[in-house]
């Protein structure tokens, strides 16, 4: 396919090019996706190693409700904080719509299911085989969620950059919030968006194979780190 | 343990908060004015000169009408008469003023089943019913379909209660909406600067064009600062004062694609 | 927060009292009225056939599992949120993504023991298990014998006043699991009181000083060591001995 090839040496062409726009929806792009990550783990990781080690009714309906959000539609994300942030809504006098710190806001949202939902289980399962040792050695079940994150840090690193990968990749929720503005909220996905609606899709395709580097990397050094740590601890 | 996240996350936010130095406005305009790459020119010229810069959401007109309903922008800039004008009666703008008109052209492909061409857009619209030739329309209530649906009034069709199979609504910009129409090489109905910076032509060219119907007059309002107190009066104001005086209108003049302007400024015509 | 040295100085955990433990589980009746004391001193071997409810027994008495009926009484409560006084060591050695010492440290900290004391504890737990050279070593790379080593080590640590064992041989090889025995044998010498399930009748015949015999839920025998392998009282266990109950 002709269109891939063009795509291709679009790709190479801007980066070579180093065009500072280019750059600028790069970097906001990660400073987003990234942030979002960030604090979909301060809020999902413990939450999620709170329900794997605990017991108590209506457990099993929140768990079910949790991996059903993994699913939540990024473009019905984006319209319920669009509703929530615009001045006529409840957050309007914060002023955060189409601003850089809204989009991190949905993203969070989006994401945070999904790390609270995949470390229960991972927590879940390794509780099931330490449990008894834990409490024999006086660990109450806030302590033993934390030992438990931390010992399965190797599998929360893929489970993290799971997250990452979804918010990198969504463009329902971002261009909603953010309103994909040239210079002030325009990242990878909604700038693609923006050259395929305008028929540009060598540009389009060109600015994908970009993302995916980019994506790529990341998944790589993150591989390379999780393999040497493990490698040293076991 | 709580309390240490939820500061942390409160401070990745305020992290992107936006700084207090640089002052900016909000403008709700349309994907077909942004597309066309007007902003792109314009903006510049008019941040050199005032150091304000000028936030673009763009979207259909109808969703852009909305976002000033809603306060969520300073300025509205579309291109959809009837619907400014209600949006003035209901008490959401302070007051209308024309900026420029760019036009509309009918664009078809190579085969032209319809064998449509010269300056009636009302025969062509006939022709192209009559031969269940394939159409494309945006149907996504923007300023452009809504000046489709009434010309096809016009020609005599009460075209969104139809279903005619040969008439085909896809709910989409009107980029995508070109590229389904190239693919598909069907008739459809651009704004000629969208058509201009459009790269995925296929088989697609103007076949009507210069009908004074085909006219496509843009206006500019403040958001009603009685109605939306966080609006930006003074700079929302500044910004129109600017696009209708002859430093603006003549900026808009100039902006050229392959030689050809897109743009006509009219802002003194009180009738538009 | 109490010193290790005052809670010792209040009384001991032993004798404990089971006042006719009975344990239900998925409609079976496990535990089935037993009542007995353990005191201080013996190594008590808890011998019987596969499903008599031995490992059922030994959770309960150290808190793992809650009595579906009686009671279950230490001579002196421990207090929820001070160090234990008791540790239990299981089958397959639960360690975490740590080195040996930070296993151990781990523990340690659970005790509230002061961080400064922790490191040098640990190392002292480790070299009296002979484990001192693999102490920066991941746990987990570790020989299956050398983890149960490291798990008795951790439980050493805590000076614990009983320490219950669930088969902790059971899949070992016999030098490993003869290290192991050695290393009880040590913790039994120090003064802590060992209470252990074993399937391995001759590993039950070189450790135990007492026999409680469980057959079908209920203590049948309870008697010294010497005289339950010579002579026992009870049909069942004279059956056991003779190898007709299965293991």
């Amino acid at each position: 396919m002709s269109g891939l090839s063009e795509a291709g040496g679009e790709a190479l062409r801007l980066i070579a090019g180093a065009d500072p726009r280019l750059l600028d929806i790069v970097l906001l792009s990660l400073r987003v996706s990234l942030s979002a990550v960030a604090i979909a783990c301060l809020v999902g990781l413990p939450l999620g190693a709170a329900i794997g080690v605990s017991r108590f009714h209506g457990r099993r309906a929140l768990i079910v409700v949790l991996n059903a959000l993994m699913g939540l539609p990024p473009v019905v994300v984006g319209l319920l904080v669009y509703l929530l942030l615009s001045r006529a809504g409840p957050l309007g006098e914060l002023g955060l719509l189409f601003t850089p710190a809204a989009m991190v806001f949905a993203q969070a949202i989006l994401i945070t299911p999904i790390i609270a939902a995949l470390s229960r289980q991972v927590v879940e399962d390794a509780w099931a085989e330490y449990h008894e040792q834990l409490r024999s050695l006086g660990e109450n079940r806030v302590g033993a969620a934390m030992t438990l994150l931390w010992d399965l840090r190797y599998s929360l690193v893929t489970i993290v950059l799971a997250g990452f990968g979804r918010a990198a990749a969504e463009v329902g929720a971002v261009m909603i919030v953010g309103g994909n503005i040239d210079g002030v909220t325009r990242v990878m996905t909604t700038a693609i968006a923006l050259e395929t609606s305008k028929g540009d899709l060598p540009l389009a395709l060109g600015l994908g194979v970009v993302l995916l580097s980019i994506v790529l990397a990341i998944n790589a050094a993150a591989y390379v780190v999780k393999e040497s740590a493990e490698r040293r601890t076991g | 343990m709580v309390m240490p996240r939820f500061l942390a996350a409160v401070l990745l936010l305020a992290a992107f908060a936006p700084s207090a130095e640089e002052p900016f406005i909000t403008v709700a305009s349309t994907t077909s004015t942004e597309q066309s790459g007007l902003f792109g020119y314009l903006l510049p010229i008019y941040e050199r000169q005032t150091g304000v810069k000028v936030h673009v959401v763009a979207l259909g007109t109808g969703q852009a009408l909305d976002v000033g309903r809603r306060g969520d922008a300073d300025v509205v800039f579309v291109h959809a008469r009837a619907a400014e004008e209600q949006f003035l009666a209901e008490g959401h703008g302070v007051r209308r003023n024309p900026v420029m008109y760019n036009d509309f052209v009918l664009v078809g492909p190579r085969s032209n089943p319809a064998h449509v061409g010269g300056k009636d857009i009302v025969a062509a619209l006939r022709a192209i019913a009559a031969a269940r030739a394939s159409f494309v329309s945006r149907g996504d209530r923007s300023g452009t379909h809504m000046a489709e649906v009434e010309l096809w009034r016009v020609a005599g069709f009460d075209i969104d209660k139809s279903k005619a199979p040969w008439y085909r609504d896809t709910g989409q910009g009107m980029g995508p909406a070109l590229n389904t129409a190239s693919s598909m090489n069907a008739y459809i109905l651009a704004d000629r600067g969208t058509w201009l910076a459009f790269r995925n032509r296929g088989e697609l060219s103007v076949l009507v064009e210069g009908d004074r119907r085909l006219f496509n007059q843009y206006g500019v309002m403040l958001v009603n600062p009685e109605r939306h107190p966080n609006v930006k009066k003074e700079l929302g104001q500044q910004f129109i004062d600017w696009i209708v005086s002859s430093a603006g209108q003549g900026a808009i003049a100039a902006y050229k694609i392959d030689g050809q302007q897109l743009f006509f400024p009219n802002a003194k015509d009180a009738a538009a | 927060m109490k010193s290790e040295l005052a809670m010792r100085e209040s009384k001991d955990l032993l004798p404990l009292r089971l006042e006719n433990i009975v344990f239900v589980a998925g409609g079976r009746r496990i535990i089935d009225g037993i009542s007995l004391v353990l005191d201080a001193g013996a190594r008590t071997l808890i011998v019987g056939p596969n499903g008599a409810g031995k490992s059922v027994l030994l959770r309960l008495c150290h808190g793992l599992l809650e009595p579906t009926a009686g009671a279950v009484r230490w001579n002196s409560a421990e207090t929820p949120g001070c160090a234990r006084r008791q540790a239990m060591v299981f089958q397959r050695p639960i360690l975490l993504r740590r080195s040996a010492v930070g296993n151990v440290s781990y523990a340690l900290k659970l005790a509230r023991i002061p961080r400064v004391q922790r490191i040098a504890r640990a190392r002292d737990a480790l070299r009296k298990v002979g484990l001192e050279a693999a102490a920066a070593y991941p746990a987990r790379v570790l020989s299956g014998g050398e983890q149960q080593r490291l798990a008795l080590a951790r439980a050493w640590s805590l000076r614990p006043e009983v320490l219950f064992l669930d088969e902790p041989t059971a899949s070992l090889d016999p030098r490993a699991a003869q290290e192991i025995e050695n290393v009880i044998a040590a913790m039994h010498a120090a003064g802590t009181k060992i209470v252990m399930v074993t399937h391995n009748l001759g590993q039950a015949r070189r450790m135990a000083d007492e026999i409680l015999f469980l057959h079908q839920g209920k203590l049948v025998e309870r008697a010294d060591a010497g005289r339950f392998f010579k002579d026992p009282a009870s049909p069942e266990a004279a059956r056991f001995l003779e190898g007709e109950l299965p293991w």
